[in-house]
């Protein structure tokens, strides 16, 4: 309930807090955007970062606009402003599905979509999502700038390939063509983490599937793609059958654990069933 | 607020605007966190790690060091002062802080009291226990297994991890409905642990007044004047001197019954310094080392007539009970209140045999909608008696119908000896069958699986133990459990009506003025409850 | 061995329900303990370790945020409202009102955020169907009342101040 002390700066521009970042010895600096996940784990003393480089009053992070062919959300866009945002819909569904799952309405306000890929929980719903939607990460350090794909982000729970002195300004998200999606959650109450999430992302090329995107959460040490799956989509009409052996594949690619949420049998059926629906209305959305 | 009628007349079942509530919405609640003394100083407590394990040594002196710290309390300081055990309410004992051993994952192993609570939470790391991690026992079966390891190898005549072997009824007479039956029902099942989760948690300011000796704690506590007995008895101190003050509560649901180590630890080290201590307990605490609910395994059958006439009940019992026996159980009754397990139903033979055993886990059991094992019982008899009408192809009303304990025999003395004292349950039944649409919803449910759907229906008849009674049956401690109202009449016409029940948020200052208003005459807004 | 750092101070300056100060913090003072113990306004209250119950909740520049997930320090320059912010010149706000009238609170723990969370709501949304307080609110528990009767209470206040508006 009480953190231990840190040194605390709140820089005005990026350059600023990059510095400071990079003054600090791996570990010892940590970001602070919204904190919903962050201030929670100090306060159990999980944590204790020597400083915290809060990047809140950093203008020009909040982008959220879709330009040059790709779909831009800042390091400063909050959970809500995803949820109202009129941009989030259609072929965007999965992100504008995802967005008023995200924990409850409080924490929303605060905590921000790259904050949540950086904390790299495996329940943690955006993982999911930018997985299906092929989304990179945009990440800065005081020498160099790079870019890096979603699947190559998250290495292990709570582990990210990012290094200590960088901090994420930007997620983006290719803009398709003709696509649909969503995210489906299931979870005890409002406010708990997912027991099982499904985010999928289908684009349309000439009737037939151009790229199917099908990401798991809940059910193993990271956010999963269910490769195989998206695989058997590929370049096949979206219908019942095809939609029911994704549903199989991905319930078989998933690697849940029985806890107190429900056994491995109990999760691995509702990824079954979650990918099944998901697609299925997808399909809807796009026919609309 | 608005004003007030002063009719005499029918003020109770008059829905009335609650006189608490004006300082609750205005964010001028007293609950104890909100208590400040001055001098006050805050405590933490280090909490074990593991469930079971011997403690080899306890070093407080980098904490001892950090600038902020006054002290840090240990089972050993206790122990001098013969404080390291307190009573439970059952008669048992439970370490304050651990000495030689520990014996429930987040045990209270030390306390730092220091100027700031911040300051406090620092100290905490910076104390070092070395413990050697025991095999860990996780359930009462297991507990009771041959060669597990003791527990309570503290307690002298204690050489296994049995407490207590209680039976209730007649177990001949049961033999023999069993054996006469033309249909015997089973049901085992397990009530597991739960906790009540209070949003408030527990805590206290403990303040001994070095010059008086007079010791007031302000305290979370649904019982203050049970807990002032209990103070006296484990602190020595004359009940006379102590004063338990129990202002807002932010919701008890029984977690706030149990004495905890913290309150003592606050005490003990408010008398040592002679400054008032604050301990407010985290929610990690609350939820690993409080007073939880239920944790009972039970297994039972009930004997039946081929046309559904209950004939026995026979139950056997083994209670989770954790490290210590602390339920506040205050009846006198073998099994306790769990012999209320016939329900509503007049079964002339029952037998229930009760077991309770220890385990590597937190004391308690009997939180929650303040049960004695009611809940446990009652959940037992209906989801038995939902079985039997599975198995019998009985519809599920009718059988308990057929079975209620009939009006003409109340007072009725079950057959492990509780005394019912009234009751006509039949069109209590009635009533819930006609309200819900019964007969409605059968059809509908049939309907329904016609058309591969299913449809549930839920009943259950409650038989409500409430009160504890007459001093004969009914005591925690030496304590009993009556209760006393004192009201006194200014002569300005205003009262002021003293209790010995404590709200948690059940509106006593308006419910209570409601009754005085009815039997005297004057208005609620000029009667204060305390 | 944990090695500890040394707690660093700093001054900040927020305005609290209207009323400007300028105080000495240490960094890591959650924003509830300024409140509570800085500034003497218990009615914020704590009620979980996780930010999982919304007891703690208060407006920062009119926006609900949990205030035990917040450092003091992030608040500088910042406008805080909590509960006893509510009510203007000894006038109870509709909300409080509505509470009281539809006895939306037993022990009065979880009502202090639940008024500001429902304040800032009729704020932005004047007419909420049920559907809308209810969701608006799912970040705040209430382990007494069962919800119905703090949905009623809003309800009521949401007509009150369409009356008088």
């Amino acid at each position: 309930m009480y953190p231990a002390a840190f040194e605390y700066f709140a820089p005005a521009t990026l350059d600023e807090a990059l510095d400071v970042l990079g003054r600090y010895d791996e570990g010892d600096a940590k970001v602070l955007a919204g904190g919903m996940s962050l201030i929670p784990v100090m306060k159990l003393r999980f944590a204790a970062p020597r400083a915290l480089v809060d990047i809140n009053r950093i203008g020009g992070l909040d982008t959220l606009a879709e330009e040059d062919g790709r779909l831009r959300i800042g390091a400063l866009v909050r959970h809500k402003t995803c949820e109202r945002s009129g941009l989030l819909k259609g072929k965007y569904g999965a992100l504008g599905d995802a967005a008023p799952l995200i924990s409850d309405p409080i924490v929303r306000n605060l905590g921000t979509v790259a904050g949540s890929l950086a904390h790299a929980d495996p329940q943690g719903d955006w993982g999911s999502v930018m997985l299906a939607v092929r989304a990179e990460v945009v990440a800065r350090s005081a020498d160099r700038e790079r870019t890096i794909p979603i699947d190559q982000l998250f290495q292990g729970p709570f582990t990210t390939s990012l290094q200590p002195n960088e901090i994420v300004t930007e997620v983006r998200v290719p803009a398709p063509g003709r696509a649909g999606g969503t995210y489906l959650k299931l979870e005890r109450k409002v406010g708990d983490f997912a027991t099982v999430g499904v985010a999928v992302h289908v684009t349309m090329s000439n009737g037939t599937v151009e790229q199917a995107g099908i990401a798991l959460t809940g059910v193993g040490p990271t956010n999963v793609r269910a490769a195989e799956a998206e695989e058997s989509l590929t370049a096949q009409a979206l219908d019942e059958e095809a939609i029911d052996e994704a549903a199989r594949l991905a319930a078989a690619a998933a690697q849940p654990r029985t806890d107190l949420r429900g056994t491995e049998e109990y999760k691995r059926n509702v990824v079954r069933i979650f990918t099944a629906r998901g697609l299925r209305k997808a399909k809807e959305a796009m026919a609309s | 607020m608005t004003a007030v009628e002063t009719e005499h007349k029918g003020w109770l079942g008059r829905s009335v605007k609650r006189k608490e509530d004006a300082r609750f919405i205005v964010g001028r609640g007293n609950y104890i966190e909100d208590i400040k003394l001055p001098g006050m100083l805050h405590m933490a407590i280090l909490r074990s790690p593991y469930a079971h394990a011997n403690i080899n040594s306890i070093d407080t002196s980098r904490a001892m060091e950090l600038p902020g710290v006054v002290v840090v309390v240990t089972g050993d300081l206790l122990a001098e002062h013969k404080l390291a055990w307190m009573p439970t309410l059952s008669g048992d004992t439970q370490a304050v802080l651990a000495t030689d051993k520990v014996r429930m994952q987040g045990q209270e192993v030390a306390c730092v009291i220091a100027e700031d609570p911040y300051v406090a939470h620092d100290a905490l790391e910076l104390i070092d226990v070395d413990y050697e991690p025991l095999p860990v026992v996780m359930t009462p079966q297991a507990a009771l297994e041959d060669g597990a390891p003791v527990i309570r190898d503290d307690k002298e005549d204690q050489t296994d991890n049995r407490i207590y072997h209680w039976e209730a009824g007649d177990a001949e007479a049961t033999e023999k409905a069993f054996a006469e039956a033309d249909k015997v029902v089973q049901l085992v099942t397990h009530y597991p642990r739960c906790h009540p989760a209070p949003l408030e948690c527990c805590g206290c300011v403990a303040d001994v007044n070095p010059a008086t000796g007079k010791a007031t704690v302000y305290m979370t506590s649904q019982a203050p004047h049970v807990h002032r007995t209990v103070f006296a008895l484990v602190a020595g101190l004359p009940e006379q001197n102590i004063q338990i003050i129990s202002p807002d509560i932010g919701g008890g649901f029984g977690n706030k019954v149990p004495v905890y180590p913290g309150y003592v630890v606050a005490t003990a080290a408010s008398l040592l310094l002679g400054r008032p201590v604050k301990w407010i307990e985290d929610r990690t605490g609350n939820l690993i080392s409080t007073g939880f609910a239920r944790d009972f395994y039970m297994d039972g059958e009930l004997a039946l007539k081929e046309d559904g006439t209950m004939t026995g009940l026979r139950v056997k019992m083994l209670s989770d009970q954790g490290y210590a026996f602390a339920d506040a159980q205050p009846s006198k009754f073998k099994a306790g209140l769990f012999h209320i397990v016939t329900g509503s139903y007049d079964i002339p033979a029952a037998h229930v045999v009760t077991e309770g055993a220890y385990t590597n886990k937190a004391p308690g059991g009997v939180a929650y909608r303040c049960s004695f094992r009611v809940t446990e019982a009652s959940f037992f008899i209906e989801r038995l008696v939902q079985t039997a009408a599975y198995e019998l192809g009985a519809d599920p009303a009718e059988l308990r119908r057929q079975n209620f304990i009939p009006p003409e025999k109340f007072p009725y003395t079950s057959a492990t000896g509780f005394e019912y004292d009234s009751g006509d349950y039949e069109p209590a039944l009635d009533q819930a069958l006609q309200r819900v649409g019964y007969t409605v919803l059968r059809e509908e449910q049939k309907r329904a699986r016609e058309e591969g759907r299913l449809l549930g229906i839920g009943l259950a008849s409650f038989t409500e133990v409430v009160g504890a009674g007459p001093s004969r049956h009914y005591d925690i401690l030496g304590i009993k459990m009556f209760d006393s109202a004192e009201l006194r009449v200014h002569p300005t016409g205003k009262a002021i009506l003293k209790l010995g029940v404590k709200s948690q948020g059940q509106g006593h200052e308006t419910t209570f003025a409601q009754i005085v208003a009815e039997e005297l005459g004057i208005p609620p807004e000029d009667i204060t409850v305390q | 061995m944990i090695t500890q750092t040394k707690p660093t101070t700093q001054e900040i300056a927020v305005t609290v329900n209207g009323q400007e100060h300028s105080l000495v913090v240490e960094s890591r003072l959650l924003l509830v303990h300024l409140l509570r113990e800085k500034l003497g306004l218990t009615g914020t209250h704590v009620g979980c370790d996780t930010s999982s119950c919304g007891a703690c909740t208060v407006l920062v520049d009119g926006v609900p945020l949990k205030s035990c997930t917040h450092f003091a320090v992030q608040v500088d320059g910042r406008e805080v409202k909590t509960v006893e912010g509510l009510a203007k010149g000894g006038e109870l706000h509709p909300l409080q009102q509505g509470f009281h009238e539809e006895h939306g609170l037993q022990c009065g723990f979880c009502t202090p955020a639940m008024l500001l969370v429902s304040a800032a709501l009729l704020e932005e949304n004047p007419d909420p169907t049920e559907e809308e307080i209810r969701w608006a609110l799912s970040g705040n528990i209430c382990r007494c009342t069962g919800y119905q009767n703090i949905v009623k209470s809003v309800q009521w206040a949401a007509k009150k101040m369409k009356e008088t508006s």
